[in-house]
């Protein structure tokens, strides 16, 4: 196993080298500028800052340097948001991400395998139909419409609940309840899925015959196998979740890392774009990784290699 | 008896979730009952408490007033920093007195002598001296610190060699303290406005102690402008900067007219989303929005006709036209797409937001130069244009783009031109959009047909609208140069008399509306909803709010 997650771990940081450099050339590749302007910049000015951010030096040059100080864990300062670092940035707007995230995505956990299991349980009675339109309108109503929609009713209509910001526990209702809808639609029908295709099994009807309770069969026997496709989708989820929802973040103002993303890209904020990029993508490594050690833990025809 | 079973199975479910479901539905039910309990809508308590709710439209880049070019960043340093002049509280053509209490200056313009109050201080308690103000504007006139609004003050006299680096001595530029409280100020030419232009943050002090203990003159990294560092000499002090969230400033105690300041706190909510900055506005979150989205202009005068204000704007809406391409080479071309533009049916169908159809270059409301009327719409007159430079019917016309940002209000304004000339001119132009920065490179490249833009007066005097047209001006972006143009501008510099300034002004705005490198389309407004308690929020020419006159009322 130790040799499995080293492996893995090497992989993951071959990846992250070759995002890094990806993004690097294509951001410097970019027409447009951090430091361009509605109102001219005089030539001489514009060198200046250009200068001061290292962008006179040949762009190999400038890739080695962001290499390096990336290793050495410093992003550089924003091209664009006068005396703030990439790192305070982040540090400033990623935990807003994380608790939202981790708030949606157990909310959406709690509500989607249940139902899941349920729905396959039960399969083509009512407990699977209703569950099941649901979430699929849940999958297809994007959070752009859900999220306004969800203000419209408690906020404006209803008044029960705050629309926007970011301030106390009561603000943290409608945004997650957007992001969990959704990501809860999505692991209901993997789940329902994952535990229909258990259900069928031949060892499933040996139990039966052999007389085992049914609900020992959906707990003991199908519950680890059932929950595979829903934690294949766990990893890039809680990825996706906590490096923060841009739209649901701009729906209610949440001062996340969501924002940033689209913010970075629109400014040309090439030191923003790279620090995120970096940050998520590994994000999405160690997610992986951890999805996979998971993998291999319910199910015993995977081993380690 | 599966049914029995099954219900075991989810009270198994249950009982390994039970706790944190239940614990999560408690917390959830509490904050409901808790909430629906003690629903005063934020406004209302703000407004007891002297507090304004203001939608700011996006988080600033800096609260540096020498880093800094935008509205947002503009809206909350008025509130924390103070220049010599300050803003009138209804007139942007007045100048009302600031940190200078006094001032005087030659018959000609040139030279000027501020007198400063005695007791202006900054926050930190020092007060603001001649000094500060001379270390501050050799601070933006550094070419190390590479401030981008450096050229506003080109108008004193050898800034901009400093600034260029043909002189390294800042002695040699026309700003002086004579002692702690008089400044002497000599300008390039005679200019009589610049007073106006010393309300531009570009002109205001930073306090040279602070800026020296957190970085240096020259430093852009400076943290002096931090929420923990900030010292101005404005209304109110900086007490809280949450990223994304919120920008705190409360009344400042050491502020020389503390005793006018009616406001406890501004709060500025950077919300990008116009249709997130409304629904906080309706569920009673903001006094204040920073804009409305167009599309629900309508829908605002019918519902909310009390909340909605309209105020002009000194600022243009227009087309430039790179005139080193065919056939816009051709000034018949140019005045054929100018007159086929019915700019009344466009403000009243497309843009709907009270917009003025611009019938010349500089907007109306400056002191003696009344608006132009030279733009017309004339369907005969373009078309007979357009025969005779050689497309009769638009027949044998190049295909055309219209380039444009990002933008859904920009694309419905394109599209409507679009098809007026399609309809009047028989011309098929296309429309492509481009993300902000890479419109900007286009554009600065001349690298387009036709493109939209927009100019929002830096003062209040129709220099600022005439100037960037010249030659070599880095924001002229239309590869349009005329020297008749340039030496009009250069004397009207230079005058001697306020009308023989004007009058040279007019011609050349004639002159730029007979060429028309540009096509003006209207004159802006600034729309956006309002609390009928906010008072003293007077609408003026350049959207400047002295905060110290603003109050809220709490009934």
């Amino acid at each position: 196993m130790a040799k499995f997650i080293a492996l893995r771990f090497l992989q993951g940081l071959l990846v992250l080298l070759a995002i890094y450099a990806i993004t690097f050339f294509l951001v410097a590749a970019t027409p447009g500028s951090p430091f361009s302007s509605e109102r001219a910049i005089p030539p001489h000015i514009l060198a200046q800052i250009e200068a001061f951010y290292g962008y006179d030096k040949p762009v190999l040059e400038r890739f080695w340097t962001s290499l390096t100080n990336t290793l050495s864990g410093e992003f550089g300062p924003s091209a664009v948001y006068a005396n703030r670092s990439v790192t305070d940035i982040i540090a400033e707007s990623f935990p807003v991400s994380l608790k939202l995230g981790s708030i949606s995505l157990l909310a959406a956990l709690l509500i989607g395998i249940p139902t899941g299991i349920v729905a396959a349980v039960r399969r083509n009675t009512w407990l699977d139909y209703v569950p099941m339109s649901v979430s699929m309108a849940g999958i297809c109503l994007p959070t752009f419409v859900m999220g306004p929609l969800l203000a419209l009713v408690f906020g404006l209509i209803l008044r029960l609940l705050p629309v926007s910001g970011w301030y106390g526990p009561e603000y943290i209702i409608l945004p997650a309840a957007t992001l969990s809808l959704y990501y809860a639609a999505y692991f209901a029908r993997l789940t329902r899925g994952g535990m229909l295709e258990m259900l069928n099994q031949d060892f499933v009807r040996t139990a039966r015959a052999k007389g085992v309770p049914e609900w020992t069969i959906v707990w003991k026997h199908c519950l680890k196998g059932g929950l595979i496709p829903a934690i294949t989708f766990l990893g890039p989820a809680l990825a996706g979740i906590i490096s923060g929802s841009f739209v649901v973040e701009t729906i209610f103002q949440i001062p996340g890392l969501g924002q940033w993303f689209v913010k970075a890209a629109l400014n040309r904020d090439d030191f923003l774009i790279l620090g995120l990029t970096v940050l998520f993508a590994a994000l999405i490594v160690v997610m992986n990784l951890l999805a996979d050690i998971a993998h291999v833990a319910l199910n015993p025809r995977l081993k380690y290699e | 008896m599966r049914v029995g079973t099954l219900a075991t199975a989810i009270k198994a479910f249950a009982a390994q979730f039970s706790s944190s479901f239940l614990s999560v539905a408690i917390v959830a039910i509490c904050f409901t009952v808790v909430a629906c309990g003690t629903r005063e809508r934020e406004v209302d308590i703000a407004a007891k408490n002297g507090i304004l709710l203001m939608g700011n439209g996006a988080e600033p880049k800096a609260l540096d007033p020498h880093l800094v070019t935008g509205v947002p960043e503009n809206r909350i340093i008025s509130s924390l920093m103070e220049g010599l002049i300050s803003y009138h509280p209804s007139n942007d053509l007045e100048p009302e007195p600031g940190v200078a209490e006094r001032w005087e200056h030659n018959a000609d313009f040139t030279v000027w002598r501020f007198q400063l109050r005695e007791n202006a201080r900054w926050s930190n308690g020092e007060p603001v001296t001649a000094g500060d103000f001379v270390y501050s504007w050799q601070r933006i006139l550094s070419p190390a610190l590479g401030a981008e609004y450096a050229s506003m003050l080109y108008v004193i006299r050898n800034a901009e060699a400093f600034h260029q680096g043909q002189i390294n001595d800042f002695s040699q530029v026309g700003v002086r303290a004579l002692n702690p409280r008089t400044l002497e100020v000599t300008l390039a030419g005679p200019t009589p406005y610049f007073l106006n232009m010393l309300k531009h943050y570009s002109f205001f002090p930073v306090n040279p102690r602070v800026v020296e203990r957190f970085g240096g003159m020259t430093n852009r990294q400076n943290s002096w402008s931090t929420a923990e560092n900030y010292v101005g000499n404005g209304p109110f002090r900086l007490t809280q900067w949450t990223t994304n969230q919120v920008i705190k400033v409360a009344k400042s105690p050491t502020y020389w007219d503390a005793a006018r300041v009616r406001l406890n706190e501004i709060h500025f909510f950077p919300i990008e989303n116009v249709r997130t900055e409304e629904t906080a506005f309706l569920a009673g979150r903001l006094h204040l929005t920073s804009t409305v989205s167009p599309d629900r202009i309508p829908t605002f005068q019918r519902e909310n006709a009390e909340q909605l204000k309209i105020d002009p704007y000194l600022g243009l809406y227009f087309f430039r036209i790179n005139v080193t391409r065919e056939p816009f080479n051709d000034p018949r071309v140019r005045e054929a797409l100018n007159l086929a533009i019915d700019r009344r049916m466009l403000v009243e169908r497309v843009t709907q937001g009270g917009q003025a159809p611009a019938s010349g270059i500089v907007p109306p409301g400056l002191q003696n130069y009344p608006a132009s009327q030279q733009v017309q719409f004339n369907l005969q007159r373009a078309r007979q244009l357009l025969a005779e430079a050689g497309f009769p019917g638009g027949r044998g016309f190049p295909r055309k783009e219209i380039l444009i940002n990002t933008s859904e209000a920009h694309r419905k304004i394109a599209e409507a031109i679009q098809a007026m000339w399609r309809e009047n001119l028989g011309i098929d132009v296309g429309i492509y959009n481009q993300e902000w920065k890479v419109y900007l490179d286009s554009q600065s490249q001349l690298n387009y047909d036709l493109s939209r833009a927009g100019w929002i007066a830096d003062y209040a005097y129709p220099m600022t609208f005439l100037e960037i047209f010249t030659t070599g001006n880095g924001n002229n972006d239309t590869g349009w140069s005329n020297a008749q143009y340039d030496a009009l501008i250069q004397q009207a510099r230079t005058a001697s008399t306020e009308p023989q300034r004007m009058q040279l002004m007019q011609q050349a705005e004639r002159l730029l509306l007979t060429e028309l490198p540009v096509i003006p389309i209207y004159w802006y407004t600034r729309i956006y909803l309002k609390d009928p308690r906010v008072q003293g929020w007077n609408p003026t020419l350049l959207d400047n709010r002295p905060y110290k006159y603003v109050s809220i009322s709490s009934g």
